[in-house]
């Protein structure tokens, strides 16, 4: 089938102030927006797709000047794939803090004139959602036909339920967490430290030293993505293949998994923002819904709408987000009733089999999208 | 009552439970029985199945369904969270037969269980012939079979006793799908191609 073809992004401003769960304020903002379909006359056919660490606005399809960049969840949107543009009209957009177009650390502080850096206010995951409510009010969408969000984008969906229980008529939370784990948060600073000590880090504001902390941010990147592929996976793709045939004895590229991961460490570092890295990573670690009803997450998910559907998945690789998680969130619905389904989807891809394109995977989003009456 | 192709305890399940009930059905296939109480009997229905096909096939259905393993217990259910708990043609195929009788009864005010009975006199006439049975309520060759134990009617009032769970309701139905009227258990276990059991424990 054949994807969305050429798609435009555009860039819409807010110009009354954000407060943060930080207690910080971001003044006005930006926000990089694509939409993909057509809104409805009832604007009842409205899907927002949350993005998780390192995406952004640009889902699907390509740009004219540039075909080659194709939008990170491409294989799930689109006329007849499971997010189906001839139904929905899909939304996606860069959430503040961002890289991408959005309004974030390396945006102009109006304060100051220079780049926010490492002032930009700590930003959690209830103030994304409230800067995509105020979106969705641009648009005129009353409530979201879904919310849908894979990892941290999951996380995203999850709080759109509870904060906002009657503006979501369907949630899906795939290979998500109500919260991290000590040792999801230890990857996390370990990253952080990669960058924090990077001696171009410069305290944050490495843009007014016309540097980057690039070193950092590929070793932040590095360790991330071994977390995000399962062991299985690493195996069968590197082995331990060299690249060379025979070992060198010295401490250059010899195994291909090294080869892997340092290209991969590289392009991230080629594009990404260490300052927006930060943020995501700590908008992770506070993730917690369940914080302000004394940790039991069955009352926090009382405040979900007892109308809403929600679609809970896993995938038996991920370790980083492991299905044992997602049964958490489950099991909170169920406790109060709630409308759920769960699948644990057998895929070899760890984390990242949430972005991959499987018939049963696809199937069941679809399945679940299928029942929805406009 | 007119027969759900080829499900007749679904009538049977159907009559036991009223609008606005919590349903919980174990190993629920594509969601068949869930999707009819809740379009004829108007209740709250969530599946239970381990198969990614049976899973996809009831989300197509429309039907909650969880993706769980019913032999490591119903963990992500809360106590008396439904009012009935369904195991319909599924007890043949658990290992931890007791286990899952418990946790049926702990997150469920009543269990609806219904089984294959051995004891059929089809089943006792074929095993006599020298082969294993093979009929309407026991579809597979011994070799393809996903039933792991193999009991009759008398074995099973006898591990409810055992268990100390009483037996609310008892209903047995011939090949046909039709209910058989007999006063004593030992003529129903020789009658009976399919039993439906409604159980409750004390609290």
């Amino acid at each position: 089938m054949p994807g969305i073809g050429v798609v435009e992004s555009q860039r819409i401003h807010f110009s009354e102030p954000l407060h943060l769960r930080s207690g910080g304020i971001l003044p006005a903002y930006d926000l990089a927006v694509e939409t993909y379909g057509t809104l409805n006359a009832a604007r009842s056919n409205a899907i927002l797709v949350c993005h998780a660490l390192s995406g952004h606005h640009h889902l699907a399809g390509h740009y004219a000047d540039a075909p080659d960049n194709i939008g990170w969840w491409d294989n799930i949107i689109g006329p007849g794939r499971p997010l189906d543009t001839d139904k929905f009209f899909i939304v996606g957009l860069n959430n503040p803090g961002g890289c991408h177009g959005s309004t974030g650390p390396s945006s102009i502080n109006p304060a100051t004139g220079k780049p926010w850096g490492a002032d930009f206010p700590i930003i959690a995951v209830s103030d994304w959602v409230n800067a995509q409510a105020r979106l969705a009010d641009k648009f005129g969408i009353d409530s979201w036909a879904a919310v849908m969000g894979g990892s941290l984008g999951g996380m995203q969906a999850l709080r759109w339920s509870i904060s906002y229980p009657e503006r979501v008529r369907n949630a899906l939370i795939i290979a998500s967490a109500p919260k991290l784990t000590a040792q999801n948060i230890a990857f996390n600073d370990v990253a952080r430290q990669a960058i924090l000590t990077d001696p171009d880090f410069h305290g944050g504001h490495y843009y007014e030293h016309g540097t980057r902390p690039v070193r950092g941010l590929r070793l932040a990147r590095m360790l991330g993505h071994i977390t995000y592929l399962s062991d299985d996976q690493m195996g069968e793709k590197f082995g331990r293949e060299l690249r060379n045939g025979s070992f060198a004895f010295d401490y250059d590229v010899e195994f291909e998994v090294e080869s892997y991961l340092r290209y991969q460490g590289d392009k991230f570092a080629g594009y990404f923002d260490a300052n927006t890295y930060l943020l995501m990573t700590k908008a992770l670690d506070y993730f917690d819904p369940a914080r302000l009803d004394d940790g039991d997450l069955v009352r926090t998910m009382a405040r979900t709408h007892p109308d809403t559907n929600f679609f809970v998945a896993s995938f038996t690789t991920d370790w980083r987000f492991s299905p044992a998680r997602s049964r958490e969130i489950v099991a909170a619905l169920l406790a109060n009733g709630r409308k759920v389904s769960y699948a644990e989807i057998d895929l070899n891809f760890g984390h990242d089999s949430f972005l991959m394109e499987d018939p049963h995977y696809h199937g069941l989003v679809a399945a679940f999208l299928g029942n929805i009456a406009l | 009552m007119t027969n759900t192709l080829g499900r007749p305890d679904f009538d049977v399940i159907a009559g036991w439970v009223e609008p606005g009930h919590r349903v919980l059905d174990l190993g629920c296939g594509d969601g068949a029985l869930l999707k009819r109480l809740i379009e004829t009997r108007n209740v709250k229905g969530w599946g239970v199945d381990i198969e990614d096909a049976n899973v996809l096939a009831a989300m197509r259905n429309g039907i909650n369904v969880i993706q769980s393993n019913l032999e490591k217990g119903l963990a992500d259910f809360a106590d008396d969270a439904f009012d009935h708990v369904v195991l319909s043609r599924t007890l043949q195929t658990v290992r931890h037969t007791e286990h899952i009788l418990r946790e049926m009864l702990r997150v469920g005010r009543e269990a609806v269980v219904s089984f294959p009975n051995f004891a059929y006199w089809q089943n006792l006439r074929s095993v006599l012939d020298g082969r294993m049975p093979v009929s309407e309520d026991l579809p597979y060759q011994w070799y393809d079979s996903p039933n792991v134990r193999f009991f009759t009617l008398l074995d099973f009032e006898a591990l409810c006793a055992q268990m100390g769970l009483t037996i609310v309701e008892r209903r047995v139905l011939d090949e046909a799908g039709e209910i058989v009227q007999a006063e004593s258990p030992r003529d129903l276990n020789f009658l009976g191609s399919l039993a439906v059991y409604r159980l409750t424990r004390p609290r």
